[in-house]
């Protein structure tokens, strides 16, 4: 998809002053942290389980390159077809053969993040296949032809009234006067009107929660069973997944299964965990006939080595988002590309550049929450702080912000200068808010006061309240 | 050069070092071998057989899936003329052409219209047989294969699945090994699919409110039968 990532604080005005979304994201805001918590305070293992997910995916980046071998060997030898692309063109044009060489004129596609960021379902349509996405909340977006605003709640930005109104619109065949004001009425739409198209599909495409190495199967999570009508029911079923999703054995994805659900959602498990391994067998009744993994790195395999590295651990459980003050106000349009909030912010930069991205480190009040959450104990505040070196050392950060920075490291190097203006300032902005205790407006600092009152300092500095504390002491104790 | 060698060759760049070989390549095929465990939660993991059973009960429910115990093979016909009667459900059921369960006295029930197979559009309601069912989350544990096709767990509205209480077990390990033990095929690996299936299909894409009957199953139920195979 485009990148509008490089206008972030305009995304974010803007969103800021969407009402649907604020009421959309106040809804959410709470559920998902409160649900995550009590699936936690279930499993007394929790915490061990976290160091365990971290060992596993630090192992397996580790050794990669062997993971990577041994897990193709063993698609092969299950009768699968692994199909390696460099970046977004390899893949799309990987998929794009495989849907021409069984003519496929419909494709249903359960959800795939790698797919959202090879930009996919333009490349299929462009080329005259119709893409149906599956998942309800991806289905919705793409009748309105947006991106997912959320990893595992893509239509986590609307409301039921938009929902009706994106079905009223596409579903132009069912009555009109149809009652379809309340979620289980649109939910059954969606299920009547998408049933046809599995049973449809010449191709189905998922992504891949983790691969396992040792028997050559891709993993998918999902709560509606989509997923799975989606690999079940065509001739064909291919996985749009990258690299770094590998893992050695059942037993390690085991592990960070009992992970994901509760990071995710809450939940002690996903609805459906399904494990696929090649094609149907001679003797099944169902199943597809051929089973391709499209295996994407786009910009992953130079992560490794560097200051990101451990960004590759991730797991896509969307807590870093569902724990962000700033994703929880701009929403995940405002980030401008398909990986939003803290992982978003170290991500993205590392996928499409820090040019077109630089924003996006920035977004971040450093509280941590993202880091306390993250089942696999990514740093993401100290990555998003490597982000923001590299653009200062680039200069790539905004003029005043470099400059301003500059001045400011110049004066906190001279102590004795330091102190007398901040004892100037505090004394200054004391005496002029000394009636009302605040501003509404300040100089400079109209960031802050747009939004909020400026406290008055009480007149002096800390500084200054400190040096003539200790001398009264040392007054005292000569005495 | 391929993308493989590229992408290869760029982690191995990344790594600082080639292609291992030797020791550390023995090491990584050893680990793989072996499949250690990692810590499994004591949740399950401590019980003994019917107290497995009863925490496996105990969660089923939590997330939405109805479990019905019957004492032994015989009388699952019963409880499934009864469950689909006390649901308002049609007397039709596709049910997995298995061995075991083509066993079952289904003469007994003639009402009951039954036809083995896999599922097809329009089927309402679906009898399967599972490899195991664990403990620790409620899950049940299904694979595909000639008897068990995989349509029949997500098609029809309604998924009816009989367990014996024998199989529950603890934790998803426990059912690997099952899996290593009993579905592997020399030639193809595991099964084409396996599915852990932990309550009914659900969604929660429209304001965060939980709606059951996304696209799979509306109702799952477990008919679970505590007596060893007849």
């Amino acid at each position: 998809m485009e990148a509008t990532s490089h206008s972030f604080t305009d995304n974010a005005r803007r969103e800021l002053a969407n009402p649907v979304l604020r009421r959309a994201l106040g809804m959410a805001g709470a559920g998902f942290p409160a649900r995550r918590a009590e699936a936690i305070a279930r499993l007394p293992e929790f915490e061990a389980l976290r160091d365990e997910g971290k060992a596993i995916k630090d192992h397996t980046i580790a050794h990669l390159d062997y993971y990577l071998e041994l897990y193709e060997k063993n698609v092969t030898a299950a009768g699968g077809v692994v199909h390696w692309a460099r970046d977004a063109t390899e893949a799309r044009a990987a998929v794009l053969e495989i849907c021409r060489s069984v003519d496929a004129k419909i494709v249903t596609k359960g959800k795939s993040m790698v797919a959202e960021e090879i930009a996919l379902n333009e490349h299929l349509e462009a080329n005259g296949i119709t893409p149906v996405e599956t998942d309800l909340g991806e289905y919705i977006i793409q009748l309105r032809h947006e991106p997912p605003s959320h990893i595992i709640a893509p239509a986590i930005h609307l409301m039921k009234e938009q929902v009706e109104e994106a079905f009223r619109a596409a579903h132009t065949e069912l009555d009109p006067d149809r009652t379809l004001s309340e979620a289980p009425q649109l939910c059954a739409e969606a299920r009547a009107m998408l049933r046809p198209r599995f049973l449809a599909a010449d191709v189905g495409i998922t992504g891949a929660n983790f691969l396992v190495a040792e028997s050559g199967s891709s993993i998918i999570v999902t709560n509606e069973g989509n997923g799975d009508l989606t690999q079940t029911l065509p001739k064909v079923h291919v996985v749009v997944t990258s690299i770094e999703k590998v893992v050695p054995t059942l037993e390690d994805a085991a592990t960070l299964l009992r992970l994901l659900a509760r990071s995710a959602t809450g939940q002690e498990f996903s609805s459906y965990t399904t494990i696929s391994t090649g094609p149907r067998r001679p003797g099944d009744l169902d199943g597809p006939e051929q089973y391709h993994v499209v295996l994407v790195d786009n910009g992953r395999s130079s992560m490794i080595g560097g200051e990101f590295q451990d960004m590759l651990r991730c797991l896509k459980c969307s807590a870093c988002l569902n724990h962000c003050p700033v994703y929880t106000a701009v929403g995940g349009h405002a980030y401008g590309w398909v990986y939003p909030g803290p992982m978003g912010a170290v991500l993205t930069p590392a996928l499409i550049g820090l040019d077109e991205a630089g924003h996006l480190p920035n977004a971040s009040s450093f509280c941590g929450r993202c880091e306390s959450v993250c089942p696999v104990r990514i740093p993401l505040p100290k990555m998003m702080r490597h982000w923001r070196e590299r653009q200062f050392a680039q200069r790539k950060a905004p003029a005043t912000y470099r400059y301003g920075l500059r001045l400011w490291a110049w004066i906190a190097q001279r102590p004795a200068l330091y102190h007398a203006m901040v004892e100037m300032k505090a004394r200054a902005l004391g005496w002029l808010g000394k009636r009302r205790g605040r501003f509404r407006s300040m100089p400079l600092a109209r960031g802050w006061t747009e939004a909020r009152d400026m406290p008055a300092p009480e007149g002096r500095s800390f500084h200054a309240l400190w040096a003539e504390r200790q001398r009264g002491r040392v007054k005292a104790d000569r005495q | 050069m391929s993308a493989r060698d590229d992408i290869l060759g760029g982690i191995r760049r990344g790594l600082g070092r080639g292609a291992l070989t030797g020791a550390p390549a023995d090491a990584l095929a050893e680990r793989v071998a072996t499949h250690r465990r990692n810590l499994v939660p004591a949740r399950a993991a401590s019980l003994d057989p019917a107290g497995r059973v009863h925490l496996f009960v105990q969660m089923a429910e939590a997330v939405q899936t109805s479990v019905t115990r019957v004492a032994a093979d015989n009388d699952v016909p019963d409880e499934v003329a009864r469950y689909l009667a006390s649901e308002n459900l049609p007397a039709e059921v596709t049910v997995a052409p298995d061995p075991d369960l083509d066993a079952l006295p289904w003469a007994e029930r003639p009402l009951l219209q039954i036809r083995r197979g896999k599922a097809e559009a329009g089927d309402a309601v679906s009898l399967t047989p599972c490899l195991a069912a664990v403990a620790e989350t409620g899950t049940l544990m299904l694979t595909s294969g000639e008897g068990t096709p995989t349509t029949l767990n997500f098609l029809p509205d309604t998924h009816i699945v009989v367990l014996r209480a024998g199989q529950v077990v603890a934790s998803y390990e426990d059912g690997w090994d099952l899996l290593r033990t009993q579905a592997i095929d020399k030639l193809w690996g595991l099964p084409r699919a396996v599915n852990f299936i932990t309550g009914p299909s659900r969604t929660g894409d429209i304001e965060q409110r939980i709606e059951l009957g996304a696209h799979g199953p509306r109702r799952l139920h477990v008919i679970l039968v505590d007596g060893a195979k007849a």
